[in-house]
């Protein structure tokens, strides 16, 4: 029934972690989209099965040399994944994929929006975060943009040298704030360790500047740290979040 | 958004695992095969309980011939989507209301 799915071609792939990569797409009939969206990618199989799954774009129009008609998606492989080990080992240059989209308007950052924001990530959580990054940085936005991202270890951080960059873009504040879960760096302050709620307090917008959220992570992540936002005062009605998930069986 | 059944190492740093459900964002994309606005971003009244809220921040459990939506207060189903061979059969008994922005 479908008729909504287009081909896209890869143009670029890069490596951001081990385990993870960066997927440039050139999508005929693209033009541009909002900071935080996502796509749907369909494989099928010889036999005719088919998969869909969800990935966050991570690019922003414009930024880094993004054209119109493209965007990027961060995989991350994960060794039981039906799709990703093809996505981050398989798929090549040349290769095309199936995607419906860019889709969604709830989890997105546009540069009219000049509040600030405190955009909070867990893992690979951090790619629609880091659309909405590149867009404040692309757009010049004056709005003040912070960043907590949680990780495992310091290498298995994404965009770590692009967000040092950024975080000393003085048209677009962007301060970034990093918790170590399992490694922290050597010569840090802070043991490694999961986020604590005092953590968190310490490291986000005050509730008194009235923050827009966009929380992104496993869902376990995200509703143990959206609590914590509430119970410290913050309005649930400007905490956005989005889980990780596809989407199987809804093609 | 990545496999929601791929990521053990986020729920270990998280806690416990994985509840089985997305959030309505997840949505979008099979919205979007109906609909010429995004739907995700809608508010819309749950009819249990009366909770107002983004058709995103609902909770979606996606199965093998469509999915389920579920309001994030209360459980109880605000609607459900059925592919069929050549349509879409959408019960929206659950909600009360659905506001689209256009």
């Amino acid at each position: 029934m479908s008729t909504v799915w287009r081909v896209a071609d890869v143009v670029d792939v890069r490596a951001e972690t081990p385990s993870a990569r960066t997927i440039r797409l050139r999508i005929p009939g693209l033009h541009g989209h909002l900071a935080g969206q996502h796509v749907d990618v369909r494989l099928t199989a010889p036999d005719g099965y088919q998969a869909v799954r969800s990935y966050s774009i991570a690019s922003a129009t414009g930024a880094n040399g993004v054209a119109e008609d493209e965007l990027e998606l961060t995989v991350e492989e994960l060794p039981d994944g039906e799709m990703s080990p093809y996505l981050v080992h398989g798929l090549m240059v040349g290769g095309q994929l199936e995607v419906r989209g860019p889709v969604g308007g709830w989890f997105v950052w546009r540069p009219t929006d000049t509040g600030p924001v405190q955009l909070i990530a867990g893992g690979s959580g951090v790619v629609p975060l880091m659309s909405m990054a590149r867009a404040h940085a692309a757009s010049g936005s004056a709005a003040p943009f912070r960043l907590l991202y949680s990780v495992r270890t310091p290498e298995s951080g994404f965009y770590r040298d692009e967000l040092e960059h950024l975080s000393r873009d003085a048209a677009a504040p962007l301060a970034v704030d990093y918790v170590y879960t399992r490694t922290a760096p050597a010569g840090a302050v802070t043991p490694p360790g999961r986020l604590t709620a005092e953590a968190l307090s310490a490291a986000v917008v005050p509730a008194a500047e009235s923050p827009t959220f966009y929380l992104c992570g496993a869902t376990p992540f995200v509703e143990t740290v959206s609590g914590w936002l509430v119970d410290a005062g913050h309005a649930p009605e400007r905490i956005r979040t989005e889980r990780y998930g596809g989407i199987g069986g809804a093609s | 958004m990545t496999d929601q059944n791929e990521h053990a190492e986020q729920a270990e740093q998280a806690g416990p695992a994985d509840p089985g459900y997305l959030d309505g964002n997840a949505a979008a994309g099979f919205l979007s095969e109906i609909f010429a606005v995004d739907v995700t971003a809608a508010r819309g009244r749950c009819a249990h309980c009366g909770d107002e809220n983004v058709v995103a921040a609902a909770r979606l459990y996606p199965h093998g011939t469509g999915m389920v939506l579920r309001c994030a207060v209360c459980g109880e189903v605000l609607a459900r989507a059925t592919e069929m061979e050549d349509s879409v059969c959408l019960d929206l008994s659950g909600l009360a209301w659905l506001q689209v922005r256009i």
